[in-house]
């Protein structure tokens, strides 16, 4: 780690958007996972709440060939579990890492 | 370093004026950029004087009366971050309101300037001077000077910007003078050209602002693993301040030809007891120190003005040669060893074999009036003290008991 007149005065961020740099994936106690078979999503591309509340940006929600997929970057995943709390189909489960 | 040179007399403006008012003056001819205040006695002529220049269109200056001094502070931080010039003023509750952002415009390392009429703390609420509001803020990382005069609280406003905005020191800077008895006195106060101070001081050059073209963020989070870091950084940049405000004041009294010090030393060489203090009650002191030594008393005044960084090494040598210093200050620290005053000279002389004895008075809390004869008292306990080897650790002095 960087000693202190090795980095930016007041902890000032000079680089804008380098909290990509910082992996909160290494916070996580609980790992959601997801129930494609009940998923909005998967079912018809609706819905997408755990995709808008996740504070991350950690759920992914792919259309590719007229078919929808889903998954989570665990590199950023915290586990907050705020997906899971926000889905209407009881879709995502926190599970224990 | 700017080059400046000697301004004749003649292009000088002498008025009678309040300490508040030689403040308001400075601000004006500093070219501040935002001004963002709350009103509160006995700082009110500060900002009052300060609209009346903005209503008449004699300054350009942004004035954002805010609803508090908690926003107040804010404000001025938000603005400094952009890199403008920015300054405030309050006393009393109202610094206590600013308490929070007080260290955040330290930290963040926002050169604004806090101009302050010292007031006692409620309760109960009193309006008149102690030093209790700015003392409780010591460690907030501000700079902290405190003035004897109205000609030296002009002064010391125009050189504060000069030094909170070098870029080796990057803080802001408390500018202080007693409520009332500076603040609403008119004394003489010679006024610069306001051409002279704009070649002194420049316009400001931020190191680093906010800017939408170039984005940074300011004040993120910083954990266990940084925040150390960076509270070492504000403590080196605290440390360069000695060094900077001597080059700031060399260029000022080039100008002006008056200088200050971090310092004063008023009759010391030979003097016995050294009574040590600041602002206002430093005149008086010197007063005494006159009549004393009619009688062939080895008497002398430190008169401080800078308490934040607090010049050790320059006090200790001030001082050592004595054989007691008495410390009048106006403050009482509740529950502490003896008072912040004299425990920065205490530990300023704890490295000397020998050291002078140091007695410590709380003078003139809530106002209370501090003649000749409360110094003389003190001088004479010490002089007591010294013949009995011991002394109290501190005493009040003043009040009835
Ligand atoms: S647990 Fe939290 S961080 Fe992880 S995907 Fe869900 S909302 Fe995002
Ligand atoms: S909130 Fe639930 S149903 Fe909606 S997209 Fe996310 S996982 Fe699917």
């Amino acid at each position: 780690m960087k000693k202190y007149n090795e980095i930016p005065m007041a902890g000032n961020i000079i680089e804008p958007g380098n909290s990509k740099e910082y992996k909160t994936g290494g916070w996580r106690a609980k790992r959601p996972v997801h129930n494609d078979e009940t998923c909005l999503w998967i079912r018809n591309g609706t819905c997408g709440k755990c995709w808008i509340y996740c504070p991350d940006n950690a759920v992914r929600l792919i259309e590719k060939d007229g078919k929808y997929f889903y998954e989570y970057d665990y590199d950023y995943c915290k586990g907050c579990g705020i997906c899971a709390n926000e889905c209407p189909t009881q879709s995502i489960k926190m599970e224990s890492e | 370093m700017t080059s400046v040179e000697k301004i004749p007399k003649d292009q000088m403006v002498v008025e009678g004026l309040t300490g508040d008012a030689a403040i308001a003056l400075a601000l004006k001819q500093c070219d501040i950029d935002v001004l963002a205040a709350y009103p509160i006695t006995p700082q009110t002529i500060i900002v009052e004087d300060f609209q009346k220049f903005v209503a008449n269109g004699e300054v350009k200056t942004k004035v954002i009366p805010v609803e508090s001094e908690h926003s107040a502070m804010s404000a001025c931080v938000g603005a400094s971050a952009v890199g403008a010039r920015v300054a405030t003023a309050t006393a009393s509750a109202g610094l206590a309101l600013m308490w929070e952002i007080l260290y955040c415009a330290a930290s963040m390392r926002m050169p604004i300037v806090l101009t302050v009429a010292n007031r006692a703390l409620s309760a109960p609420i009193n309006i008149h001077n102690d030093w209790s509001d700015t003392y409780g803020a010591r460690d907030s990382g501000f700079i902290q000077l405190y003035c004897q005069s109205s000609q030296e609280a002009y002064d010391t406003t125009i050189m504060a910007f000069k030094i909170a905005e070098n870029k080796d020191i990057l803080l802001p800077i408390m500018v202080c003078i007693d409520g009332f008895i500076l603040s609403h006195n008119v004394e003489r106060v010679e006024m610069l050209p306001d051409q002279a101070i704009k070649k002194f001081l420049g316009v400001r050059q931020p190191f680093q602002n906010l800017d939408p073209d170039n984005p940074i963020t300011m004040g993120p989070l910083a954990l266990t693993d940084y925040y150390f870091e960076f509270k070492e950084q504000q403590d080196e940049a605290i440390k360069r301040v000695p060094d900077v405000f001597k080059q700031v004041e060399a260029e000022f009294e080039r100008m002006t030809g008056r200088s200050y010090g971090m310092l004063e030393t008023y009759k010391t060489e030979d003097a016995e007891i050294i009574l040590l203090t600041h602002s206002t009650p430093a005149g008086t002191a010197k007063v005494v120190v006159d009549v004393l030594r009619e009688r062939d008393e080895k008497v002398g005044v430190l008169r401080l003005k800078m308490f934040r960084p607090f010049p050790s090494k320059e006090v200790a040598e001030a001082i050592k040669h004595a054989k007691a210093v008495a410390v009048f200050e106006k403050c009482r620290s509740f529950g502490s060893t003896c008072n912040p005053l004299a425990l920065e000279v205490m530990a300023s002389l704890y490295d000397l074999k020998e050291k002078p004895m140091v007695t410590d008075f709380v003078i003139g809390l809530g106002g209370r009036d501090v003649p000749p004869t409360t110094i003389v008292e003190g001088y004479e306990k010490t002089k007591e003290y010294l013949k009995q080897g011991k002394a109290p650790l501190y005493e009040t002095l003043g009040v009835r008991k």
